[in-house]
């Protein structure tokens, strides 16, 4: 049988809004998070943290905190070796400062002691001498030959010479004579942008329970998007042996990115280690918003030639991005994004990283794509202002399809902007009337999607129902989509389906729960492991029929002959089988591994209008929609979700967040009072279209959801505000402060 | 041969050439024999690189096969939040 050719043309499972298998343990509050972890004997873990943007460590002395009773241990960078790989060794130093505080919050030392009142006591008491030096934390100023150097010599081979020696990464893509392109424009609008860095601000802070046996094996319970990452992380900066450290997931509340790197973890395990006793260690908002990472922030110059009948000739974008203290590559996204969503004959984006003493940047959704594409589709805007042009009409013009060279180098396939630009412009919200002081916007979005290593097990149980065993943290409803997708090619209800997150010793390796790979990479190597299983279930039948497994074929959860020529046998269920499969060969199961690949691109369109208080400078969201090829929506509940999730995190990239360092190079609002995400009441309901274009590098079509969503508020927001203004915004947040200058500014 | 077209700042590693062509049957042989032609190229395809072949993005599957008529695109590492 040719498990390859099935097609899935009538789905019976997939596509349906099926209850959700963590609904009931999330609302009595049984769901087990980070620091719900707990064993006897257990220590509480305490960082102190640098109260200095950038200084030079003399000296750490902690004998007054370990001669307080109660204090089991105190680590410093000094427990660690110095790893010879520089990304594990930036995030060690990231982790536990050496030599240098490189940022307002940076971790030097840990405690662990009986209780939060000693541990807090202890802090107090070490006592460390700091030489304070001049800091940077503007990326403009950071990449200026004479600004204060954060780290030496981290320019890897890609910069050129003579930039200054913060900058890490040089990065350029594109084709096309560009100057030719802009000879034949119309207009030309060249504008220069900046985006703030901005937190993924994940409800649940970061946890963890670490305990380090006498024997050097140990056990970590954490929140994270990948327990393979932290296991080989933690590793690395212990010197353990992997199969030694056994990492469990916890339940995680929200990630979007922050939660793909470690923090705490190392700390609590060398804690453990010094202490012979567990140590738990839970941050802090404060610390989680000074010491986790936030996105890179940006400045950024674009220029685009359209001619008068809305052709565009040529682009280009400098894009210059600061992602803390440690070298990043998120530049490098953002460059090849940037013009994803046109079909262009002449583009040229160049990227540049440069250090400042800035936490180190962690992912947030789409990483590096949002701010690129900000610029870029403000400045389609204006052109579409100016040149009096409908700007939707303008961006199917000019869409990428399949056949286009893309912006960053390959000729796209089959891709959805096209559709997803013609649903917006058939919706009545394009149509409807705008009152006073009102604004419409719109974006397109793009993600570049990846599958990546993943490991599935399943298990036929004997009572005919079935396991599955996987290993990426549920963020997003993989648990029931995985569950579904086993249904579906089993052929058997849901609710026989049970999905569960397993630790780092008892399944293959698994990447990050990230880039909007679970779905499509799980998916499929569940859907590979279901024909696994069914085709030990067909063996087993053919043999009790006493013919060649090829003529039985699965069909409806059961085996059958696979026609006249088989013989005349009635079919076999699932469970039929499952209850004999003692006697026909011992338990049944399936698995598959693979790096997976063919997740194929992702584009979004987004409409959103606005209303502007000219006195206040105040915007309020009015009406916003979401319009996405998603491929096959196994639970358009959770498609939804991650829709409308990414419209409210980049509205309020859009709005109101951002990262406000003082003079003094101090975080000043490290906290959500004063670091204001959007709330219920800020929004509207957010609309969403889901286009349902097949992805073929997947069995069922299924097609990432969760990184695309956030990428077209900021540009959909800033040209529906501009419009309602009439001032073009330039600068993120559009906080009211900053809409009232732009306006005043105007006259 | 494979023709292989790289990014605007590695070109300069690769005497200025847009597009280089290379002996290779999949994507290990394609890196390996990027790096033996043009040593510039290493510490990049060190830190990782992705593959885009006939319009499919792969990373690190060096078994990939790439044909003398693919499309072949070098690209940095594919990273997601």
């Amino acid at each position: 049988m040719n498990f390859q050719s099935k097609t899935k043309a009538d789905f019976k499972v997939v596509g349906t809004r099926v209850a959700r298998p963590d609904g009931v343990d999330k609302v009595t509050g049984r769901a087990l998070y980070g620091a719900d972890f707990s064993v006897p004997g257990m220590q509480v873990g305490l960082i102190l943290r640098s109260p200095h943007a950038h200084a030079i460590i003399n000296s750490i002395d902690a004998s007054e905190a370990l001669a307080l009773p109660g204090v089991k241990a105190v680590v410093t960078s000094a427990d660690w070796g110095i790893p010879d790989d520089a990304d594990l060794r930036d995030v060690q130093d990231n982790c536990l400062a050496r030599g240098k505080v490189l940022y307002d919050g940076h971790a030097v030392a840990a405690v662990a002691a009986k209780d939060m009142a000693t541990a807090k006591a202890a802090l107090k008491l070490i006592k460390v001498d700091y030489t304070p030096l001049p800091h940077v934390t503007d990326v403009d100023v950071a990449m200026k030959p004479d600004a204060p150097v954060v780290q030496e010599a981290r320019a890897d081979e890609s910069v050129p010479e003579g930039s200054g020696p913060n900058v890490t990464h040089y990065c350029e893509f594109g084709h096309g004579d560009l100057e030719a392109g802009f000879a034949k424009a119309d207009k030309i609008i060249e504008r220069s942008f900046t985006t703030a860095a901005t937190h993924q601000g994940y409800i649940e802070p970061h946890a963890c329970l670490a305990s380090y046996n006498t024997d050097g094996k140990a056990d970590l319970w954490c929140c994270t998007q990948g327990q393979f990452m932290v296991r080989d992380l933690c590793a690395g900066i212990m010197g353990m042996e992997g199969s030694q450290l056994r990492v469990t997931a916890s339940e995680i509340g929200g990630g979007f990115g922050g939660k793909t790197t470690v923090f705490i973890e190392p700390v609590a395990l060398a804690l453990s280690r010094k202490s012979g006793r567990p140590v738990k260690i839970v941050m802090s908002r404060v610390d989680v918003f000074r010491a986790t990472g936030p996105t890179v922030s940006s400045s950024m110059d674009v220029r685009i030639g359209m001619t008068r009948d809305g052709r565009i000739t040529a682009g280009e974008a400098k894009l210059r991005y600061q992602g803390g203290a440690f070298p990043c590559g998120t530049v490098d996204m953002g460059a090849q994004a940037a013009f994803a969503a046109y079909n262009m004959e002449a583009v040229r984006t160049q990227g540049w990283n440069a250090l400042t003493n800035r936490p180190k940047e962690a992912a947030y959704r789409a990483p590096g794509a949002p701010m690129a594409i900000y610029a870029v589709e403000s400045v389609v805007d204006e052109l579409c202002q100016q040149l009096d042009l409908d700007p939707l009409d303008v961006r199917i013009k000019n869409a990428a399809d399949a056949g286009t060279k893309s912006s960053y180098g390959p000729t796209f396939d089959q891709i959805g902007l096209l559709a997803t630009l013609e649903a917006a412009k058939a919706h009545d919200h394009y149509d409807a009337p705008l009152g006073e002081n009102q604004g419409r916007g719109l974006s397109c979005g793009f993600w570049f999607n990846f599958g990546g290593n993943t490991s599935v097990s399943m298990i036929i149980n004997s009572d005919g129902t079935v396991g599955v065993t996987e290993g990426n943290p549920d963020i997003g409803g993989s648990r029931a989509s995985i569950s579904m997708m086993a249904a579906e090619e089993l052929g058997i209800p849901y609710d026989k389906v049970r999905t569960v997150i397993t630790d780092t010793n008892s399944i293959g390796h698994n990447d990050v729960t990230d880039g909007s790979r679970v779905t499509f990479a799980v998916g499929l190597a569940t859907i590979k492991a279901a024909r696994d299983a069914i085709r030990v279930m067909c063996e087993r039948v053919a043999k009790i029929w006493g013919i060649d497994a090829d003529a039985v074929i699965w069909e409806d959860g059961a085996a059958k002959p696979s026609g006249p020529n088989a013989g005349n046998f009635e079919p076999m269920t699932l469970a039929e089988i499952a209850a004999i499969s003692s006697e026909t060969g011992g338990p049944i199961a399936g698995h598959h591994e693979v790096n997976a690949e063919g997740a194929g691109v992702s584009f979004g369109v987004h409409l959103a209008d606005v209303e502007v208080d000219p006195e206040t400078g105040a915007t309020q969201v009015l009406r916003y929609t979401v319009f996405q090829d998603a491929g096959k929506a196994v639970h358009p509940d959770y498609v939804e979700g991650q829709m409308q999730g990414g419209a409210a995190q980049g509205i309020g990239w859009a709005l109101n967040e951002e990262y406000i360092y003082g003079e003094d190079g101090l975080l000043q609002n490290a906290g959500f009072l004063d670091y204001r995400i959007p709330v219920a009441s800020d929004l509207p309901n957010i609309d969403t279209v889901i286009l349902e274009i097949p992805n073929p590098g997947h069995p069922y079509g299924v097609r990432g959801v969760g990184e695309t969503p956030i990428v077209p508020p900021l540009a959909a927001l800033s040209n529906a505000v501009s419009r309602a203004v009439g001032v073009r915004l330039t600068e993120l947040p559009m906080s009211p402060p900053r809409i009232l200058k732009a306006i005043m500014a105007e006259g | 041969m494979v023709t292989v077209k790289l990014w605007g700042s590695l070109r300069g590693h690769a005497g200025g050439s847009e597009v280089v062509e290379v002996e290779a049957c999949n994507f290990k042989e394609l890196l390996d024999a990027l790096v033996a032609k043009y040593p510039g190229l290493k510490p990049q395809i060190d830190r990782g690189v992705s593959l885009a072949v006939d319009g499919l993005v792969y990373r690190n599957s060096w078994f990939t096969e790439v044909k003398p008529d693919s499309e072949v695109v070098l690209m940095p590492y594919m990273k997601g939040g």
